[in-house]
């Protein structure tokens, strides 16, 4: 029930604040902070209390006939990764309303309703286990996001925004044919039709079938991720959307793609997902260096940290393809250390165009002399973005890379040189506009209280997730296991991708399970 | 019979075409009548074929019919003209796709 | 005791932390007290814990301190745990004591900057990573300091980030040695793929069961982890990011560059020596680098102007000696070296930066001179390093430690003659350019004016340092003059010793050698650059062209990855795949401008096509 309540909660503060938004701008903005809060003081309860969580159940199942004819259910679900994601979505939700504090003042009302139309969407996402729902949400995400882009986004945002909505529903709308045909080949099979992901898990299928559906779902979470080469709607939208959409679609909207690939891409279809590997893998590595070749030769700023979310996100495809427990965990620890650093990034930049209504790196420099403390802030999430130890990215980045070298030693010693690509670009954030000769005679000021609160509660977070790891790592590992052993009797290394019964598979499961 | 539905196609085809091919409306309204009357003249064979009146009767209503079009067709050509100040069927043209500049 | 040991590292972050969240309160005395105090705190922490260390009974000696379990995920288990033995005792001694004067020094040099606290907090954040680096028991966490010192290096080169070329020459530092810590990274890779462990003495052990001398993955992990250690230490072919990290200030010189991280690679090796000798092909090839390294940078520090640009290219060049000693196997020689020249380059360095700052910052050597009236202590003091860095025989530091190198690079088993040639023609050149220094600078005439007299904390870690440079290495004599070998003796059971080859020729022999060599080295520079006599015209030719620019590697990489890397970067910033989209939204409104030029609202035309379709579909119903 506590599920429901803080999607219904989220959605009722929406709409509270469009209605309360006509009359006070002010009024719209605290009533969506207020219940973003509420729900995030829920999910911490729930955090907090979730404790040892060894077990493969569900922590918290709520379940109620939707459409009973089809088999439609309203079944959410809640164990670690997803109260993972559902913390990491209210706490981004929240410094999302903090920012645009000052930014957005026209329609705030109907601003405030869209963002907390799509964190109930995007929570929606992560707790939905009725695949019909799983879509309804998934599509609840989007629409919201297109009216931000296209309503307060910068100048090319009508382009931005069509592109964004067309790859997404494009996308959406063969992820839902894969359902409906799922739905179509269980039903067949045990003559149960129904949508709930429980219970489809295990469906048989011929192999090519399986391709055919499985590519259906890939296709959705592909161009959520973004994975090369899908990636060309991200550094569009990035950077028209207004600060709090950058943020929202960064922080969030990515990682409701790699959470499709672990819950529902790869269990439900696992030989289909033995045979696309390789092909994922190739493509994880072609994102990390494509997206930072890119990232480096940009003159905008934020089209720069855009390439940056393509570049990180490449490590979660990799990983996710190399079926290893470690990479796994690295890859959860990516979506959320991600999620914070990049999210960071671009409230710098929306700090900072905020101050100068440019976005142009030619025309920023030396800004650590007025502003010290925005430059501190800067050189900390560079440094995430480059993977320091110490921060969360290094952690997820070291676990990713460590568990795919036992897959494929080539991917993952590839996938290294990202690692100085990514100095190469961050390096170069810094550079040009912190560091440097003064740029023209802008009057930069220092962060204000409320940008110090926010960017605080993210170094902490950065800081935290580095050094601390544990609590996170614990708290994914059940679903982890439940994901990557879905396929343990087929298992077999990249390198030796032969038949599915070699006796090999069992020795090498040892090692990637983790099993000492 | 087959040569007189023939002949009633030709009427037809001389219909269509004179419709096709003339700009000015009223020939295109003296067009259409005689289609209409290629028509009602495939009913009167088709009466006489069969040694029924039904076929006549049919050529009847058609007529009725094609008289009180061409009283509205008429009074339509006069406000064209009226508007327009020319008779050509071209000049109609006010639904056409116009080519606005691109969004995208 | 393990708390103590867990403190070493922890007290200087801590005043990292204060600095840098309090620094804006707080009056610049407490700021300069809490810097220095802390690493002066940690030093005698270090002694403590040493003289705790050296008093356990047999060989065993370590001491263990674990804080917390860092991340433990599916059989990947690392910890931050920290570790004394005596290789990191010696590395933690020479961090907090040398650190705690270079942080002394500062507080005068750096007196009246802007950025009094940043540099402050970033010296501290330094000296605390280093600490973790050497006390790491994981690769891991030692990976951990390897970065931070790595971050902290950049800081502080580009500590006067208002001039562009600063930024440039921290961020080139920080790509080079990424690019080596990459490499390591991956050799962290295999070596847990491999033993499913990242704790270096678990790590040693199963090593040495597992793999035999030469098996490729040893071979292929040492190489990785030396690539790293190459970056770091700035070895060939990735040195060129030192020289022009001379932009930072001289106490960021002389404590990063010269003392600790650039030995961190030296480090890296030593503490997985296991690892290195089940690959003799690697060692070798460490001795190799270690030996063109010394040469080819002690080439260019003959042609430098710049005099911190001399003493950089001398560090890549002694570096290069405890490369060649650890690639021949005198594993305690490099240790020993390490310790010596970090004090006598650290008084170079921090003399040497006492001379440009009373100067104005005046950097060219040819317009300094005659400096030695004005500025005795300083004088005396860098002599004294200067002396020690030549190995002048028996009074210096310098000597004992050189030697040693020296001596094994010639009757080493693992090593040949060829290596020790390279050595003691590095020891010719070394002493050349370093009285070529000494003799422009403060010999000749007066042609800049010095400032002002400098105070008791620039003098004070000065001549602290000057006493260490000449009486330091007297703790290990060879065998032909004394006794005394307590260094080498700490590494009993730690570091393994060197296999001697069966030689005739006495070490005095040796010795005379070197110490006739660098006297010669003193006596050449004499003639050259103080009384100008003209046996070799050394100015302005191509030969000198070349030795200034460092044998022009800049321009090589430049050529070879700088510019295509920028070039590749840069001809689809616009990403090509966006047009595989974009086409077909262009296909979509052409297809969409010729279709609507059907519907042109003129009626015949519509009747026309209504006629046509009937047409096509009577046709497809007959022939159906």
């Amino acid at each position: 029930m506590i599920l429901l309540v803080i999607i219904l909660l989220l959605m009722a503060g929406g709409i509270f604040a469009w209605i309360a938004g006509k009359k006070n701008p002010l009024a719209s903005r605290i009533i969506s902070l207020v219940s973003v809060i509420i729900s995030l003081i829920i999910v911490l309860v729930l955090f907090f209390q979730a404790g040892q969580v060894n077990s493969r159940e569900w922590l918290i199942e709520y379940s109620s006939m939707w459409v009973k004819r089809y088999g439609i259910g309203i079944h959410l679900s809640l164990d670690g990764l997803s109260l993972l994601m559902l913390t990491l979505t209210l706490f981004i939700g929240m410094l999302a309303i903090l920012i645009s504090w000052k930014e957005i003042t026209l329609n705030t009302g109907f601003f405030h309703f869209n963002i907390l139309l799509i964190l109930s969407g995007i929570s929606g996402v992560f707790l939905s286990t009725d695949l019909f729902l799983f879509y309804f949400f998934w599509e609840v995400m989007l629409i919201p996001m297109y009216f931000l882009i296209a309503i307060w986004g910068h100048e090319n945002r009508i382009y931005a925004s069509f592109k964004f909505f067309i790859f997404t529903q494009a996308s959406g709308l063969l992820m839902f044919l894969a359902i409906l045909g799922l739905y179509l080949i269980h039903g067949r099979n045990t003559g149960v039709y129904t949508f709930d992901y429980q219970q489809l898990i295990g469906t048989e299928m011929s192999p090519a079938m399986g391709l055919v559906l499985m590519s259906g779902f890939l296709a959705a979470f592909l161009v959520k991720l973004p994975a090369f080469p899908f990636h060309n709607w991200l550094p569009d939208a990035h950077t028209e959307a207004p600060t709090a959409g950058s943020l929202i679609l960064a922080s969030l909207m990515l990682k409701t793609g790699a959470y499709g690939l672990i819950r529902f891409a790869v269990p439900l279809f696992p030989d289909a997902a033995v045979t696309f590997a390789p092909l994922g893998m190739i493509l994880g590595v072609a994102g990390i260096l494509y997206g930072a070749k890119l990232a480096y030769a940009q003159t905008d700023f934020k089209r720069l940290v855009a390439y940056t979310s393509v570049s990180h996100m490449g490590f979660v495809l990799l990983g996710v393809y190399s079926f290893n427990v470690i990479a796994y965990q690295g890859v959860v620890m990516q979506m959320i250390a991600h999620g914070i650093s990049t999210g960071a990034l671009f409230i710098i930049v929306g700090q900072l165009s905020e101050r100068l209504h440019t976005r142009d790196l030619n025309r920023m420099g030396g800004f650590w002399e007025k502003a010290p403390a925005m430059g501190a802030m800067g050189l900390v999430f560079s440094m995430a973005s480059l993977g320091l130890p110490g921060l969360g990215n290094f952690v997820a980045e070291f676990l990713t890379l460590a568990g795919t070298f036992k897959s494929s030693v080539l991917f993952a010693s590839l996938a290294s040189l990202g690692l100085i690509a990514a100095t190469i670009y961050s390096l170069r954030i810094m550079q040009k506009v912190f560091y440097g000769k003064k740029a023209g005679d802008h009057n930069i000021r220092d962060l204000s209280v409320r940008e110090s609160v926010v960017m605080g509660l993210l170094v902490i977070a950065i800081l935290v997730t580095g050094l601390i790891p544990q609590p996170v790592i614990d708290k994914a590992k059940p679903a982890i296991e439940r994901s990557v052993s879905a396929k343990e009797h087929l298992y077999v290394t990249i390198k030796h991708h032969s038949d599915n019964t070699t006796n090999s598979g069992n020795q090498y499961n040892e090692l990637e399970t983790g099993n000492k | 019979m087959e040569i007189q539905i023939l002949f009633a196609g030709l009427l037809f085809l001389t219909g269509l075409v004179g419709f096709l091919v003339r700009r000015n409306i009223i020939f295109m309204l003296l067009s259409i009548e005689i289609m209409l009357n290629s028509a009602a003249l495939v009913f009167v064979i088709a009466g006489a074929h069969w040694m029924q009146a039904d076929g006549q009767v049919m050529f009847i209503f058609i007529l009725t019919v094609s008289a009180a079009e061409v009283s509205v067709g008429l009074a339509l050509i006069l406000q064209m003209y009226h508007r327009f100040k020319t008779l050509d069927a071209d000049a109609l043209s006010n639904l056409r796709d116009k080519q606005t500049s691109e969004d995208l | 005791m393990t708390t103590l040991i867990a403190l070493i590292p922890a007290l200087p972050l801590l005043s990292f932390l204060m600095i840098v969240l309090f620094g804006r309160l707080l009056p610049k005395r407490v700021v300069a007290a809490s810097a220095v105090g802390s690493v002066s705190i940690a030093a005698v922490f270090t002694v403590i814990a040493g003289i705790a260390l050296l008093s356990l009974p047999g060989n065993e000696k370590v001491i263990a301190s674990r804080v917390y379990t860092w991340m433990s995920a599916g059989g990947l288990t690392a910890s931050v745990a920290f570790v004394l033995d005596p290789l990191s005792l010696v590395f933690c001694f020479v961090i907090t004591l040398v650190g705690a004067l270079i942080h002394l020094y500062s507080v005068e040099f750096m007196g009246r900057e802007e950025g009094f606290n940043r540099f402050f907090a970033y010296m501290n954040l330094f000296v605390g990573s280093m600490l973790i680096l050497v006390l790491a028991d994981n690769l891991l966490l030692l990976y951990m300091g390897w970065e931070g010192v790595g971050l902290c290096s950049y800081l502080l080169i580009g500590f006067w980030y208002k001039v562009p070329e600063n930024g440039f020459a921290a961020r080139k530092a920080f790509v080079v040695t990424r690019i080596g810590d990459t490499a390591m990274i991956i050799g962290l890779f295999l070596l847990f793929a491999s033993f499913g462990t990242l704790n270096i003495h678990d790590l040693m052990e199963q090593a040495s069961s597992k793999w035999i001398s030469g098996s490729p993955l040893a071979v292929i992990s040492a190489l990785l982890l030396l690539g790293g250690a190459l970056g770091k230490s700035a070895q060939l072919p990735l040195h060129t990011w030192l020289p022009d990290a001379m932009a930072g200030p001289s106490p960021v010189s002389a404590l990063i560059h010269a003392a600790t991280m650039v030995t961190a690679g030296v480090y890296l090796i030593t503490r997985t020596h296991v690892l290195f000798a089940l690959a003799p092909a690697v060692m070798t090839t460490v001795a190799v680098i270690g030996a063109i390294t010394l040469l080819v940078s002690g080439f260019s520090a003959l042609a430098q102007t710049d005099l911190k640009r001399v003493l950089a290219y001398s560090t890549i060049s002694q570096i290069g000696y405890m490369f060649l000693a650890m690639g021949i196997g005198a594993w305690s020689a490099a240790v020993f070296h390490f310790m010596i020249h970090a004090f006598f380059k650290a008084l170079l360095f921090l003399s040497g930066g006492a001379v440009i700052h009373l100067l104005n910052d005046e950097h060219d050597i040819f317009r300094m001179g005659g400096l030695r009236k004005k500025m005795p202590v300083v004088f005396y003091t860098f002599l004294a390093g200067a002396a020690s860095l030549s190995a002048l025989p028996l009074i210096t530091a310098g000597f004992y430690s050189k030697d040693q190198i020296l001596w094994f690079g010639w009757s080493s088993a693992a090593s040949n003659h060829w290596l020790w040639a390279a050595g003691i023609t590095g020891a010719m050149l070394t002493s050349l350019y370093t009285f070529r220094l000494v003799f422009i600078t403060f010999f000749g005439e007066l042609k800049t004016q010095p400032g002002h007299k400098p105070g008791r904390y620039i003098t004070i870690p000065l001549v602290i340092l000057a006493l260490l440079s000449l009486a330091g290495g007297f703790i290990e004599l060879p065998e032909n003059i004394g006794p005394v070998h307590l260094f080498s003796r700490l590494f009993d059971g730690v570091l393994p010793e060197v296999k001697s080859a069966m030689i005739a020729t006495p070490e005095s022999l040796f010795q005379l050698m070197s110490g006739l060599i660098s006297i010669a080295g003193v006596y050449f520079a004499y003639l050259l650059f103080l009384k100008k006599s003209p046996i070799v015209k050394f100015r302005k030719n191509r030969l000198y062209d070349f030795f200034y620019s460092g044998w022009k590697f800049d321009k090589l990489y430049d050529i070879l990855f700088v510019k295509p890397v920028v070039w590749f970067s840069e001809i689809d910033r616009h990403d090509f795949i966006d047009n595989v989209y974009t086409s077909v939204a262009r296909l979509t409104g052409l297809l969409n401008s010729l279709i609507s030029k059907t519907q042109n609202g003129r009626l015949r035309w519509y009747v026309l096509f209504l006629a046509a379709g009937v047409v096509v579909l009577i046709t497809i119903m007959i022939s159906l």
